[in-house]
């Protein structure tokens, strides 16, 4: 048989393998996908409503529910941390833990990447710090789902730090002097043109990467985790069992600290972006 | 004839080379600077890990890829 021949046949099996599979591995994306159901398998399912508006779909998601549980979450810890500061200035108990992750967003990573004027923003960056940590580590509980593993989500999320990176750089250096300063100082003519695109395509390439960082960490650890613990199915023997469920418990804990390393890293990049925006000394 | 599974096998493999090979040499540069000064081991570990999160951004997007031609 030529080479092709045999490769054609590779591809068939594959194709056949693959094909059996998706009855067995089918439930992976199932997990991993938004659906409009909240499904909580041995008690029953919630059907979430639909809502058509205007045209679009706007119904009720997974994912939305999990963003609103992450909202609610969120507000009632830091609103009561809040309002405890007002009383005494020394925190105590989950107010302390909250106090040393707003120091270290402030101190670490806002003062150090925008320098001067870091107050600002310090708002935005806190608040997209600790909503992606949050909605991480919601995905780790049983039962339910990551909303930033949803590529919509995460787009959201870097479609806003763009703005708030274009309008502060705007608000400093003004509308025009913003885009005159991407460019760098003391390049010879010619090379202008070139520098102009590289300078407008970077502005957009920026963002997209921390959309697509922040998704594909987190659909991949899911991922990861489903397909280990799939093989006991797949391969439907005791034996795997122990193997497989040690794969997938080191492959979680790795998952926390990847949802914790990957809010930092979010909240890193979108401060650095905003600092070389607003201070753009090249 | 359905190539793309073996595409998106042979693309993930590759990915997993690349990145794995950044982050190797990024993981032993650090762990030499911090033998050679150990009190700016926290500083190095910080930068180590921004890098390694940056390294494994990039090959995450050709995972992307190959899971997009995985399920086509």
């Amino acid at each position: 048989m030529t080479p092709l021949d045999t490769l054609h046949t590779a591809a068939d099996s594959l194709k056949t393998v693959v094909a059996s599979k998706t009855q067995d591995t089918g439930w992976i994306m199932h997990h991993i996908l938004d659906s409009r159901e909240l499904d909580f398998p041995p008690f029953g399912v919630i059907h979430l409503p639909e809502i058509h508006l205007f045209g679009m779909d706007l119904s009720i998601t997974k994912h939305l529910v999990f963003i609103w549980l992450a909202v609610i979450v969120l507000s009632f810890f830091l609103i009561r941390a809040a309002k405890a500061y007002k009383k005494s200035r020394v925190p105590k108990g989950f107010n302390n833990v909250l106090e040393v992750l707003i120091v270290f967003v402030r101190d670490e990573i806002a003062r150090p990447t925008i320098g001067k004027g870091f107050e600002r923003f310090l708002p935005y960056l806190l608040t997209v710090f600790f909503f992606i940590l949050t909605a991480n580590f919601m995905g780790l509980l049983p039962y339910s789902s990551t909303s930033t593993s949803n590529i919509s989500v995460t787009v959201a999320l870097a479609l806003i730090s763009f703005v708030v990176t274009q309008v502060g750089g705007m608000m400093k250096n003004g509308a025009f002097g913003y885009f005159r300063g991407l460019i760098p100082h003391g390049i010879p003519a010619w090379l202008l043109p070139i520098m102009i695109v590289v300078e407008l395509l970077g502005l957009f390439t920026k963002p997209f990467a921390l959309a697509v960082r922040l998704f594909a960490n987190m659909t991949a650890g899911h991922i990861v985790i489903m397909a280990l613990l799939g093989l006991i199915f797949i391969l439907r023997t005791y034996f795997v069992v122990p193997v497989s469920i040690s794969f997938a418990l080191f492959i979680y804990l790795l998952e926390i600290l990847v949802a914790l390393i990957q809010a930092y890293i979010f909240t890193m990049l979108s401060s650095l972006f905003i600092g070389m925006a607003v201070h753009q000394e090249h | 004839m359905d190539y793309a599974y073996l595409a998106a096998g042979f693309g993930a493999a590759l990915t997993v080379i690349g990145g794995a090979f950044g982050i190797g040499k990024l993981a032993s540069s650090a762990m030499e600077a911090s033998g050679r000064q150990p009190e700016s081991a926290g500083d190095i570990r910080t930068s180590m890990i921004i890098a390694a999160a940056l390294i494994e951004g990039i090959s995450l997007f050709a995972l992307v890829i190959c899971i997009l031609l995985a399920l086509k």
